[in-house]
């Protein structure tokens, strides 16, 4: 019965397709499968893999954010501004993006449940209002010098040469699932999403709990904008917008349901590592980079359809045992 | 009448006095005065808008009262939120149980205890252990880690009443429990009633299917037109005695009967068989016949009028209409053959929410409304619309409002004038009084009846086994995909069919 359960997930097929895949390129190019283009992958994911977990928790709550690629955006050319200009050290990084992060987060979930437009309208609204404000106060200028010890950040491993950008990621990970588990605040998530009017008659405060999702949401793009600014070295205004879709087909492809309710940060995670491993595998074996668009894609789609495949399936075994 | 609820106060737990409500100037109830016992099962029992709604909004907290007095356990019950009455041990069940679908069993029984505790964290442990103790109480054997979603509608209801007796309740309010549920299934929920009334639980029971109402309740009190028209002991009832003092109005109970021998077939199926859903169907349906169809949900009764209505396909048999062998490939190639079906879920399938009540009639009709150039004729339109809304006494004061202002009763007959509207020869009415009123199902009948003189052939798709006997002629029974039976209906009785139907 478990061992039954356990073929029926996402997460089981996902971790099944990674091996396959990873099977695959190590074949072509032995390069793959070492410690070190492995650790490489962790290092360079860690940015999108900390933004999947935001976007897991809005997905969760029945909502969808497009915005979270334009407020990391800002809280990355706010806070690198602010230490350029007044000096600090990491602390001062984290605290000045992830409070420029919270407060757009907060504004979008102020916009979301008092005007009650749906939330991909708010945020589609938001991406372009915060990048545009973004775009028209610093005239585009890149920022080339950030402080020193972005580099170190960037460069600074475990023993075993686990990369550190990673454990915040690791941890960013175990925090979140924490919430969601074992606090009423993510059960009310998780309920909000299943059922809103179910949610309101209960007693749980769905202001509250809406609020915090986006809230959650802009401090995770705060925190994940230092680590992009580790990561790339410089401030370029443009370089994260337009990676929103990226990051939400990692979460949908991890088993996350788009329409609220039901996902994981295991599945969540895998899926990020997919399309890590297809972004890097595809390099490795030398085929252009324009495949990885057409890879994403097709695997994006071959995944979902499976799902429903799968979940059609379900629903029909439980009709005809309706007749039995 | 038995009692006034001004004398010995220490018999009740609940109680109304002198309760009033209007919404803007619309009066919902007007100087209603009632007592709830302790551990009793009392039912309310009132037409659409007669303020049954209202009453349990006021007494769960939902709404406020205008003037009057509410007394719970001898104290003053002054609810501002919903929150206040659940402390005081007030539960409401609704139609829709409103639970989490995509939580566990568990979850959802812990989880308004968990809010009126006011905790902050979870330990998993104790929850799934709460959540034993509180399935364990009403003999609930259910997988307490399966999602709710995968659980049928009457497992749902039976979670929602184990969330209601998480917190400690002395009144559970159960609003229509019973509307989506089959028979056995409904046994089984009335079994768990008199199971919480011998825990010292009181029971307030809301429900339109009178004979279940009369199985279980020992009170009854009646509203009508937001008045208060009677408290009543089990025994000085009838259910033809209930249903005028509902209505206000002296029923005709004389079943109906209109001859069809030598009348030409309509409809006549042969060996129609559809893996997993039905098997080797045969029957004639006459003119001006009305043939009913019943059997336990999951029989195969719905699947059968998806098949006939072209909705699905047949994988086996034949289907004649006017003697001629038909293929039936879409809806609209039944439209085109003077089929008209009239689903189940009215709501999801039957109506366009969010358009008017006028567009809603005409929907099937459009084409037949077109002027010369090619657009609807609007003078044609309104005409139309007037016509069906009089012809069917769908109490409506403009056409041009939305569908779901439309109390249930009306919006049936607005799904049956938009049929009505193609002029068809065989209409299928799958449940078409399910969860509407005792009037405006006396009205739906008489619509049936109407149709079926004009020579309409109709197939009545029903659970209720009187209702399936007092309109039709002839009645199918169904079990497992195949007709079991097929019955004069002026030689049956209730009991005697129920039976068939539930033998295993």
């Amino acid at each position: 019965m478990e061992i039954r359960k356990l073929f029926q997930r996402t997460e089981f097929f996902l971790a099944l397709i990674i091996v396959v895949i990873g099977i695959g390129f190590t074949l072509l190019n032995p390069r793959f499968a070492t410690l070190s283009n492995l650790m490489d992958l962790i290092k360079s994911y860690s940015f999108l893999g900390i933004l999947s977990v935001g976007v897991l928790v809005v997905l969760l709550s029945g909502g969808i954010d497009i915005s979270f690629t334009a407020i990391a955006q800002v809280a990355e050319y706010v806070s690198v501004s602010w230490l350029v200009a007044y000096g600090g050290n990491l602390g001062t990084a984290f605290l000045i993006a992830c409070c420029t992060g919270t407060l757009l987060g907060i504004f979008n979930g102020l916009l979301i449940h008092f005007i009650r437009i749906p939330p991909i309208i708010t945020t589609i609204g938001t991406l372009n209002l915060y990048y545009g404000v973004l775009y028209v106060i610093t005239q585009g200028r890149l920022i080339y010098q950030v402080p020193e010890f972005y580099r170190a950040l960037s460069g600074a491993t475990l023993p075993g040469n686990f990369p550190v950008l990673g454990v915040l990621w690791i941890g960013m990970v175990i925090l979140t699932a924490w919430i969601l588990k074992y606090t009423v605040l993510g059960r009310s998530i998780f309920a909000l999403g299943g059922s809103q009017i179910g949610a309101i008659r209960v007693g749980f405060d769905i202001f509250k709990t809406r609020l915090f999702v986006y809230a959650f949401m802009g401090f995770i793009s705060g925190f994940a904008a230092v680590i992009h600014t580790a990561l790339v070295q410089s401030v370029i205004p443009n370089s994260i917008v337009g990676r929103e879709l990226d990051v939400i087909a990692a979460v949908v492809l991890g088993g996350a349901n788009i329409m609220g309710g039901s996902g994981s940060l295991l599945g969540t995670s895998l899926g990020v590592a997919l399309l890590a491993m297809l972004g890097n595998g595809l390099t490795l074996i030398g085929m252009s980079s324009y495949w990885n668009n057409v890879m994403v894609g097709l695997v994006l789609l071959v995944g979902v359809t499976t799902s429903a495949i799968q979940r059609n399936l379900q629903t029909r075994r439980h009709v005809t045992s309706l007749h039995t | 009448m038995t009692d006034d609820p001004h004398q010995n106060r220490s018999e009740y737990l609940l109680q109304l006095e002198h309760v009033s409500k209007s919404y803007g100037g619309l009066r919902a109830l007007s100087d209603v005065s009632l007592g709830i016992r302790y551990a009793e099962i009392h039912c309310l029992v009132g037409q659409n808008g007669s303020g049954k709604s209202t009453l349990i909004k006021i007494v769960s907290g939902v709404e406020h009262a205008d003037s009057g007095e509410l007394r719970f356990d001898n104290k003053p019950l002054h609810a501002l939120h919903a929150a206040d009455s659940i402390r005081r041990g007030i539960q409401v069940i609704y139609q829709d149980p409103s639970l989490f679908p995509n939580l566990t069993v568990a979850e959802n029984v812990v989880i308004s205890e968990t809010l009126a505790k006011r905790a902050q964290h979870i330990n998993w442990r104790k929850l799934h252990q709460r959540a034993k103790e509180v399935t364990e109480k009403i003999q609930l054997k259910i997988d307490l880690d399966a999602p709710v979603r995968a659980l049928s509608f009457a497992q749902q209801q039976l979670v929602a009443i184990c969330r209601a007796l998480s917190n400690d309740v002395r009144l559970l309010i159960m609003d229509e429990p019973t509307t989506a549920l089959t028979r056995r299934e409904v046994e089984i929920l009335l079994d768990v009633v008199r199971g919480l009334q011998s825990k010292g639980i009181s029971i307030l029971f809301v429900s339109h299917k009178l004979n279940e109402v009369f199985e279980i309740a020992q009170r009854f009190t009646v509203l009508r037109d937001s008045r208060w028209i009677g408290t009543y002991e089990r025994n000085e009832l009838t259910l033809p005695k209930l249903v005028t003092l509902m209505t206000g109005q002296e029923v005709a109970t004389e079943p109906f009967r209109n001859p069809v021998e030598g009348k030409s077939a309509l409809l006549e199926v042969l060996h129609l068989s559809r893996a997993n859903e039905f098997e080797d169907i045969s029957f004639v349906l006459r003119e001006g016949e009305v043939l009913g169809l019943t059997g336990l949900l999951g029989s195969g009764r719905t699947e059968l009028a998806l098949a006939l209505f072209g909705l699905t396909k047949p994988d086996q048999g034949e289907i004649l209409i006017h003697g001629r062998p038909a293929q039936i490939g879409s809806a609209q190639a039944a439209i085109r053959l003077g089929l008209g079906y009239v689903p189940e879920d009215r709501l999801r399938q039957g109506l366009v929410i969010g358009q008017s009540i006028g567009a809603n009639i005409i929907l099937s009709t459009c084409s037949q409304l077109l002027n010369r150039f090619g657009l609807i004729d609007t003078i044609r339109r309104t005409r139309e619309i007037q016509k069906s809304i009089k012809a069917l006494g769908i109490k409506v004061s403009d056409p041009d409002l939305a569908i779901e202002t439309l109390s249930g009763g009306n919006q049936q007959k607005t799904v049956i004038a938009r049929w009505l509207a193609t002029k068809p020869k065989v209409l299928i009415l799958d449940s078409p009084t399910v969860g509407i009123d005792v009037g405006a199902k006396r009205s739906v009948h008489q619509l049936i009846h109407e149709l079926a003189l004009a020579g309409v052939g109709i197939i009545l798709i029903t659970d209720e086994i009187d209702e399936a006997l007092n309109n039709c002629t002839r009645v199918l029974l169904m079990r497992n995909g195949r007709i079991i039976a097929d019955l004069d209906s002026s030689q049956q009785d209730e009991m005697s069919v129920q039976a068939r139907l539930e033998a295993a």
